[in-house]
């Protein structure tokens, strides 16, 4: 089995945190990088764009060897398929999988001289940031934080335009590169807020509706 | 009698399922449930169920592959739900079932959740007399159906036009102070109650209704009777019969349930009726639905409340169902669709 396993040095990444971003890389450097730059549609086209970015570099699916995958932050629902596709994929390809955190893959690709903080969009008026030295190491967050409140720092990442710097994606490719080497976040995403549920209060009226699941008939 | 073995994943609601079955032979049905997470909610709550399909969904794989003592490489097909159900806990499971497919190279079926419902007691009694007509009734759905071909032929008859069923059992143990899920404790608190002790509403059985709602149904009007009634007892300094309460709404939600279900069978001439969703382990439920079906010689198939549930086991039924027909699988670009109507079985 080594023969197989030294064959597998292809590293896979994924990350939905903002958009559906794949990558391929292996120890000498990036292989691909693609987007689909479409943010509901991430179930629809995460395994199509896994596939066409195999296929483009001529590469299988059986040459991976690690799958590196962003755990945000970012908007849960986009967030969690590419998570649990990782997950899935490292099962039956019976491969390791790497969750990191998505904003340190962002600095991973930024060439600092100085520190900086990497930011993507919360929606609500919020942004996701965290605070990075020139090298790329992560000094601070990940954060959840109304973009006016952010340290006074150079801001790089999807959510840049909305502290005053310039919006550049995740680079799927530099993500699989760099994955192992940036910090072991699990592979839960990095969620930083907390459910929207409202825990009834007692009785008042026969009109009391929280806000709770309303399946679609059908 | 062998057929294709299929794994078959479920994420609509509450429920992480991932069931295997070879033909209409179940082999693996796991179940992870977020139900504890929603009790303080009083319902569940499509975020924290949706995070919990995440946590429970490769647990869930890898135990149903022990249990059913098979290979993943072995597998023909993969089945999931692509709706109708929570659009952000259906992601989940549909996502995992691409990635299945597509590493082991095998087809992918994107199925009716309200169809699996039905298909599931193949798995109990083996093939399904069709036409036959189907009453699906849980907290999320309460719809009748007319099953001409469970691979793609099915006509909704009938459904709620407010809450589910289960639903206004929720709402009324939570007026009662009963726990969440309300259908099992307003079973249990009914079985010490007078069924005939109020004479609450049936939804949409006035002459009037039955013209457009013959074969719908509705529960908000009788969730407001109840609570109507219990709060003019507890502004009076009254005390609340809860088992009569109880007892008297679980009539009426069965009694409506059952006759519509029954009218429908005999307008239609269709001598079976299946039963499906997790109110049908309802005990008065099955005791007037055994009743009256028998004593209009129509024939009851209820699987076993295990299959009931949401699982995953329906959905690889099913898609061993649609593999057996030959049915083109579902192309890797599907979405899942929180409203996908009943009558769409495969996307
Ligand atoms: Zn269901």
């Amino acid at each position: 089995m080594s023969a197989d396993r030294t064959g597998r040095d292809l590293r896979l990444g994924i990350d939905t945190s903002t958009d559906v971003r794949v990558g391929l890389a292996d120890d000498t450097g990036v292989l691909a990088s693609r987007a689909v730059t479409n943010t509901r549609a991430h179930a629809e086209q995460l395994m199509p764009l896994v596939t066409a970015t195999l296929a483009g570099a001529g590469r299988r699916l059986a040459d991976i060897g690690l799958i590196v995958v962003g755990v945000g932050p970012g908007p849960f629902t986009g967030l969690r398929v590419g998570v649990v596709t990782a997950q899935t994929l490292g099962l039956a390809l019976g491969v390791p999988v790497r969750g990191v955190c998505s904003l340190d893959a962002v600095a991973a690709g930024h060439a600092a001289e100085g520190e900086f903080l990497a930011v993507s969009d919360a929606r609500r008026r919020e942004v996701y940031w965290a605070r990075y030295a020139a090298d790329g190491r992560r000094l601070e967050g990940p954060a959840v934080s109304p973009a006016s409140e952010l340290p006074d720092l150079p801001v790089i990442g999807p959510g840049a335009h909305l502290a005053g710097g310039e919006a550049s994606g995740l680079d799927g490719g530099v993500l699989a590169f760099t994955g192992p080497r940036l910090p072991e976040a699990g592979l839960s995403p990095l969620y930083l807020r907390r459910p929207d549920a409202e825990v009834p209060t007692t009785r008042k009226s026969t009109l009391l509706q929280p806000r709770l699941a309303r399946l679609d008939r059908s | 009698m062998s057929g294709p073995l299929v794994l078959g994943i479920e994420s609509s609601c509450d429920e992480t399922g991932v069931g295997i079955v070879r033909g209409h032979e179940l082999l693996a049905n796991e179940v992870a449930s977020s139900v504890e997470q929603h009790v303080r909610y009083g319902g569940v709550v499509p975020e924290i169920a949706s995070r919990a399909h995440l946590e429970a969904m490769r647990p869930a794989l890898e135990r149903a592959l022990a249990t059913a003592d098979v290979d993943l490489t072995e597998i023909d097909g993969i089945a999931v739900t692509a709706g109708p159900g929570l659009m952000g806990a259906l992601v989940v499971g549909l996502a995992a079932a691409k990635a299945l497919a597509v590493a082991l190279n095998k087809p992918l079926y994107g199925l009716n959740h309200l169809v699996g419902h039905v298909a599931v007691d193949l798995l109990d009694h083996g093939p399904l007399p069709q036409p036959c007509a189907a009453l699906l009734v849980s907290g999320g759905h309460t719809s009748l159906l007319l099953v001409d071909d469970i691979t793609g032929d099915i006509t909704e008859l009938g459904s709620t036009i407010d809450d589910a069923a289960g639903e206004a059992y929720d709402k009324v143990a939570r007026v009662l102070g009963l726990a969440y899920p309300g259908g099992p404790v307003i079973d249990k608190a009914a079985a010490e109650g007078d069924p005939k002790a109020i004479a609450f509403p049936r939804g949409l059985t006035a002459p009037k209704d039955l013209v457009r709602h013959r074969f719908d149904y509705s529960f908000s009007g009788l969730k407001t009777s109840v609570s109507r009634w219990v709060e003019t007892r507890q502004r009076d300094g009254e005390q609340v019969p809860v088992a009569d309460v109880a007892a008297s709404f679980q009539e009426a939600v069965c009694d409506v349930l059952t006759a519509k279900a029954v009218d429908a069978c005999e307008h239609l001439g269709v001598s079976d009726l299946l039963i499906g969703g997790g109110v049908a382990a309802n005990s008065r439920l099955r005791a007037l639905l055994e009743q009256r079906t028998a004593e209009r010689g129509i024939v009851l198939r209820r699987p076993r409340p295990g299959l009931c549930t949401d699982n995953g086991a329906m959905m690889a039924v099913l898609g061993s169902e649609v593999i057996g027909r030959g049915l083109r699988p579902s192309a890797l670009d599907i979405g899942a669709n929180s409203g996908l109507p009943v009558s769409t079985v495969l996307v």
